[in-house]
């Protein structure tokens, strides 16, 4: 009788074997990649031939034949490119607005302050309180470069304001005049007293079902109609009302996502131990639910940047109003493409930076959700 | 518990406080409305859509020309932008099927190329894109020098001129009838199939009794119209274009924007929802054989779109809101058409507040039809 082996296992595992030939490197990538069958090939083929074709269309238009300086815009008529240079010529006029030449440096700081402490935010180098505070200084000196009067600088009326800086103050205000109005409708929406949860849904609904411009319109040419004169308010702050509405409307519901998403039983606990309503929205529910709604939030806060563009139509010069207004010049006025791709690469560049930074917040938030559930 | 500290009586007394106040707010706006009103010499009431305007519209169903009614200048914006919503959900939705299965696609140009035109048109503002079509569509070589493809379609700038059927009606009621057709099919096709797992028979005669169905209709119409079959084929006259249909630079700018735009964010629906179908299914149904085509029909579609339908009804909302942007290039849609008849007539708040109720209208019957759909490809739970 044979002995049987004492076991198949080898201490240690069998060495590594080599990969089957052909399966890696370049050209093992490339196969699979665009070549793995005939059908992929052609679909291969035919599409790198139209991306060629369209990029070098593109790059003999915005590159090789582009006139990139050309006082008065002399040079640009016989170009069969771009004409970069209505760009360099109008670039003031469409970063300011109308703001008074002389005064432009205090713009450039505007757009200063938030590119740096909106790049500081997203590194996440200081605590949450100190990131919220700063952006209320942002936004306080924001108003108060635009508008001078201290400090030794002329006052600026708001029929004057323009460009980016105008820009990220509708945003700013949209944002930080939004988000609390629409933690107040998602709690609303959710309250056990019927009249408040009515008129909730309500204002939600409503918002939600007519566009942004009607919303606008009602605030710019309604509101005045509706309130006594001595009451009057600004056309920006009351289009800006409309903004804030409407943000409100949408954030209403990506807020009462995330108190949906929290478990009955933290409400129930914090009853238990007899706190009142608001100290158990404020300790409790809010700061857990808000958590989960910010990735949520982003989309909804990117889309109020996108949607600052509104204001070009109410005539309010915003990038896109002091852009179209900057291209109103006869001498520029045939290279509106130039300007609005200049406006296109502006907006595409911050809203890709928000996105990003929402992204690796809805990250933090996932790695967050493992560590609470081991 | 004296009654004024029992939770009951007090939420009653919160709720009572609050619409108080509220209807006291109300009573305040509305006396001050009236005295603006008064003291600007103003009248209200909605008597004035009867009255004649004074201006004219470019685009329209039926011609607009001024002295119609305020009441016609209404429906005009609200065909215009019925009918360019329409048209711009089929364009979006395909484009935006197209670009989402093509971010799957194993073909790593294909997907690449698909990201980038999800990033670029996601992160800029709709109404940069169409403006910027606009621009695009206004330097177009004027129409004796227009790019012609085969004498068949011309582009100038006075936009994209193509063939269109001799008798518009006729062909509007063929394609009617038509479509009228594949929604009765596919409902006898949905009874069919119930039937099918109630009682386990086959209907033998169902290919020809559902092709019937669907052309039979069209068929129809189409002899009662006495059967044109002319096309009108555009033909360079001048300094203009005859024969044919001309859609405008401003229909083709708000067309393209909304299209584009909003098939960015269908892509991201399509492709989030067929990645939410399980692997397993997936190879589950390749184990057993399935065809390629059986695979999306009878295994991925029904899992795929009860994710895809509640947002991308959503979407078409959005889009169908987004259509008043149309007066940020001149084309007459609703919103457009609104701004021109309160500038005319000083009504402004009765323009508005039909305008919102329109909008309003339209969006909750998306919602509502979004709802009819979702019924049918939930899931039963069992």
């Amino acid at each position: 009788m044979t002995e049987a082996p004492a076991s198949y296992a080898t201490i240690g595992g069998a060495p590594a074997r080599l990969p089957p030939l052909g399966s890696t490197g370049f050209l093992a990538r490339l196969h699979k990649r665009y070549f793995a069958t005939p059908l992929m090939s052609i679909v291969t083929i035919v599409l790198a031939a139209i991306t060629v074709w369209a990029l070098a269309g593109l790059f003999r238009w915005a590159i090789w034949d582009a006139v990139w300086y050309a006082p008065e815009g002399a040079a640009c008529r016989d170009a069969a490119g771009a004409c970069w240079a209505v760009i360099a010529e109008k670039y003031r006029v469409m970063l300011f607005g109308a703001f008074p030449y002389q005064e432009q440096w205090r713009g450039g700081a505007i757009i200063a302050l938030w590119l740096v402490w909106g790049v500081l935010t997203a590194t996440n180098l200081f605590a949450v309180s100190l990131r919220l505070i700063g952006w209320l200084i942002v936004f306080i000196a924001t108003i108060a470069l635009l508008q001078g009067g201290i400090f030794g600088m002329p006052h600026v009326g708001t029929d004057l304001w323009g460009g980016l800086p105008l820009t990220f103050l509708i945003f700013g205000g949209t944002v930080a005049g939004g988000l609390p109005l629409a933690i107040l409708l998602a709690l609303g929406r959710r309250s056990q007293l019927p009249a408040i949860r009515f008129l909730s849904v309500a204002t939600i609904e409503c918002v939600r079902g007519i566009p942004l411009l009607v919303v606008l319109f009602f605030a710019a040419l309604i509101l005045p109609l509706f309130l006594p004169d001595q009451l009057n308010v600004d056309k920006l702050v009351r289009a800006e009302i409309g903004m804030i509405i409407f943000f409100a409307a949408y954030a209403a519901e990506v807020v009462r996502g995330g108190l949906q998403a929290l478990p009955d039983g933290q409400e129930e606990a914090a009853k238990a131990l007899g706190l009142s309503y608001w100290q158990r929205m404020r300790k409790i529910v809010l700061p857990q639910a808000l958590a989960i709604s910010i990735p949520a939030l982003f989309n909804d806060i990117i889309r109020a940047f996108k949607n600052t563009t509104f204001f070009s139509i109410l005539g309010l010069f915003d990038v896109l109003g002091a852009t179209k207004a900057a291209l109103q010049d006869p001498n520029w006025v045939r290279y509106g493409l130039e300007g609005y791709l200049f406006v296109f690469l502006l907006y595409f560049l911050i809203c890709s930076g928000m996105s990003l930074y929402g992204r690796s917040l809805e990250q933090a938030n996932a790695r967050r959700g493992r560590k609470v559930e081991r | 518990m004296p009654f004024w500290r029992q939770p009951r009586s007090r939420a009653i007394a919160w709720q009572a406080l609050l619409l108080a106040a509220l209807a006291a707010l109300g009573i305040w706006l509305v006396l001050n409305a009236r005295q603006a009103l008064i003291d600007r010499g103003m009248t209200s009431g909605l008597g004035f859509l009867f009255d004649e305007t004074q201006f004219a519209l470019g685009e329209a169903f039926f011609s607009f020309t001024s002295g119609d009614t305020y009441l016609k200048a209404f429906a005009v914006g609200l065909g215009n932008t019925v009918l360019l919503s329409a048209v711009s959900i089929v364009t979006a939705s395909i484009i935006g099927a197209i670009v989402g299965f093509a971010r799957l696609s194993p073909n790593a140009l294909a997907s690449s190329l698909a990201r980038a035109y999800v990033y670029a048109f996601r992160n800029t503002p709709q109404l940069v894109q169409i403006v910027f079509w606009y621009t695009f569509f206004t330097l177009f070589p004027a129409a004796r020098l227009s790019w012609s493809f085969f004498d068949f379609v011309f582009a100038s700038n006075r936009g994209l001129t193509i063939p269109a059927p001799e008798n518009m009606t006729a062909f509007t009621a063929v394609a009617a009838a038509f479509l009228a057709g594949c929604a009765l099919a596919w409902w006898v096709a949905h009874l069919a199939d119930r039937r099918r797992r109630r009682t386990g028979q086959k209907w033998k005669s169902a290919k020809p009794v559902l092709l019937a169905t669907i052309f039979v209709p069209a068929l129809l119409v189409w002899l009662a119209f006495g059967m044109p079959l002319t096309w009108s084929i555009p033909e360079l006259k001048g300094f203009n274009f005859a024969g044919g249909i001309t859609l405008s630079p401003e229909f083709l700018a708000i067309y393209f924007g909304l299209s584009f735009y909003i098939a960015a964010f269908i892509a991201e629906i399509v492709r989030g929802g067929l990645l939410s179908v399980d692997s397993g299914q997936i190879e589950a149904a390749n184990a057993i054989g399935l065809t390629r085509i059986d695979l999306y029909r009878r295994v991925v579609a029904p899992q795929a779109l009860r994710v895809i339908i509640p947002p991308l009804a959503a979407q078409y909302v959005s889009l169908l809101k987004n259509s008043s942007l149309g007066v940020a290039v001149g084309y007459p849609d609703l919103f457009s058409v609104s701004n021109t008849m309160l500038t005319y007539s000083g009504r402004t708040i009765e323009v508005l507040c039909i305008m919102a109720a329109v909008y309003l209208a339209l969006s909750l019957a998306i919602g509502a039809v979004a709802n009819f759909v979702n019924g049918f490809v939930q899931i039963p739970e069992r």
